[in-house]
């Protein structure tokens, strides 16, 4: 595929996997609030509450994630190295300069963070301005802007609190059910006999099931976003082979991020968290198998 | 409800359709062609920035190889066409012949390494390089853009209405064959 179809592609991908993300969680509370013996309103409120936690960690997001990180800005004359590649990039994409900030830590690795590109951040670690040069280092920064410009960070925040609303719903559905209040529900006349126990099992399935179906899904969506990084990355510096690799030599380092964790870990250009790559792994991974994603850029 | 009621609104209906598409059309085509423009402004930025620092970069090697004259002639002409020139066409053409004097200039400063080992050469230099590369992006942007411009308008059915409109083609910032030639450096030396 050439770069083109590929951006397209994914861009294509991903409002399918959100569209239908939505219907199922919507589908998912409501079943739920219908079993519980709630109403519509109920799942709307829950939406409600929801967006509103949304809304407060979009602004708060990335100064607690720079925080959390450990990460330290740098001025231009600081690294001018590093803030010239950035620069560049920027001009290159139309995107008005973020901040930039670097880890300490000798891992090689990088991620971007920001609501919008007028908000936006991007950081490195020293492990990875060590070890990469300077087309390698422009392939990864390049990557990371696409995600700024492609509005990804937004994208995810928004995925994540679909993800919650559905651990959410199904938490509350196996509570209830537990402490039975199941009959609670057919005392009010709601649902005659047999149509009331089916939602009733159906119901609990879904609450079993839709909070592993919602994180794969939201798993689909991050890994489709970073195939899309890597085509508008190489796009910006016409130079696929740099970030290739880049990323060759980011997997080829065995050596953990200290301090990326689970919550982080979806953020960096690769999984900070060197795990094992097996089909199962690669269905629970935030990123891409490396090897797939140097094969799609070498083939542009 | 008589059958001309319903002809009547199937043709209103569909009269404000194409309005609506003509409209969109126009308004996107205004924010398309806004974009070409303000992106051919950012490489003028940096063509600006490299002109300023040339004169210091004659200068500078002026004071080491005073003798070579021409070469300095064909930098200051070169910069003095690019300052003058108006539209995206001629300010390219003019670039490309800038780049080329500069590539001469640099070629013939291999010959004195004191002015090569000189600090005020070696940070002209970077900057310069530096420049250079900003520019190439520029020019990436804005040539982006343009591609995306040129489509929009001929595209079907779009171009049956961008003529009139006034839309008109944009103009690639491209190189010429000047700059595609390899430039051929001498290390004779010339007579004083």
């Amino acid at each position: 595929m050439t770069i083109y179809n590929q951006i397209g592609a994914n861009r294509r991908g991903t409002w399918l996997l959100m569209i239908l993300f939505v219907i199922f969680v919507a589908g998912i509370v409501d079943l739920i609030a219908l079993a519980l013996g709630g109403s519509y309103i109920t799942g709307i409120v829950v939406l409600i509450v929801a967006g509103g936690f949304v809304t407060m960690s979009y602004y708060a997001a990335p100064s607690m994630v720079l925080g959390i990180s450990q990460a330290r800005e740098v001025k231009a004359d600081e690294n001018p190295d590093l803030y010239n590649i950035v620069e560049n990039l920027c001009i290159g994409s139309g995107l008005p300069m973020p901040k930039v900030y670097i880890i300490n830590d000798t891992a090689p690795n990088a991620f971007a963070t920001g609501r919008d590109p007028q908000h936006a951040t991007v950081v490195v670690t020293s492990g990875l301005l060590q070890k990469l040069d300077k087309l390698e280092l422009e392939g990864v920064i390049a990557h990371e802007l696409s995600h700024v410009k492609n509005y990804d960070i937004r994208l995810m925040a928004l995925v994540v609190v679909l993800v919650g609303l559905v651990a959410l719903a199904a938490d509350f559905m196996l509570r209830f059910t537990w402490f039975g209040s199941g009959r609670r529900a057919s005392n009010r006349g709601r649902g005659e006999g047999l149509a009331g126990a089916i939602i009733l099992i159906a119901a609990l399935v879904a609450a079993i099931l839709a909070p592993l179906a919602a994180q794969l899904i939201k798993l689909a969506i991050s890994r489709g976003r970073e195939y899309l990084a890597d085509a508008s990355g190489a796009l910006l510096t016409r130079y696929p082979e740099g970030l290739a690799r880049a990323l060759e030599k980011i997997s080829a380092d065995r050596e953990p991020l200290e301090v990326a964790n689970k919550a982080t870990a979806h953020l960096y250009i690769a999984n900070p968290l060197k795990g094992h790559e097996s089909w199962a792994n690669n269905l629970f991974s935030t990123h891409p198998p490396i090897g797939e994603r140097i094969r799609r850029l070498r083939a542009m | 409800m008589s059958a001309a009621l319903w002809v009547v609104i199937g043709i209103v209906a569909i009269v404000a359709l194409i309005a609506i598409f003509v409209w969109s059309l126009y308004n996107g085509l205004v924010t398309s062609r806004m974009q070409v423009r303000e992106s051919w402004s950012g490489i003028d930025v940096q063509l600006k920035r490299r002109s300023s620092l040339i004169p210091n970069l004659v200068e500078t090697v002026k004071g080491y190889a005073a003798h070579e004259r021409e070469v300095f002639e064909n930098v200051t002409k070169a910069r003095a066409a690019l300052m003058n020139a108006g539209d995206a066409k001629s300010a390219a053409e003019a670039n490309n012949q800038l780049t080329g004097t500069l590539k001469t200039l640099f070629a013939v400063a291999e010959n004195y390494p004191q002015l090569r080992a000189s600090d005020n050469f070696m940070q002209l230099q970077k900057e310069l390089s530096d420049i250079e590369a900003k520019i190439a992006f520029a020019r990436q942007f804005y040539n982006g853009n343009v591609m995306s411009y040129n489509t929009k308008i001929q595209v079907f059915p779009n171009v049956l209405l961008a003529r009139s409109f006034g839309f008109t083609p944009a103009d690639f910032f491209a190189a010429t064959e000047v700059e595609r030639a390899d430039v051929k450096v001498s290390f004779e030396k010339k007579s004083a």
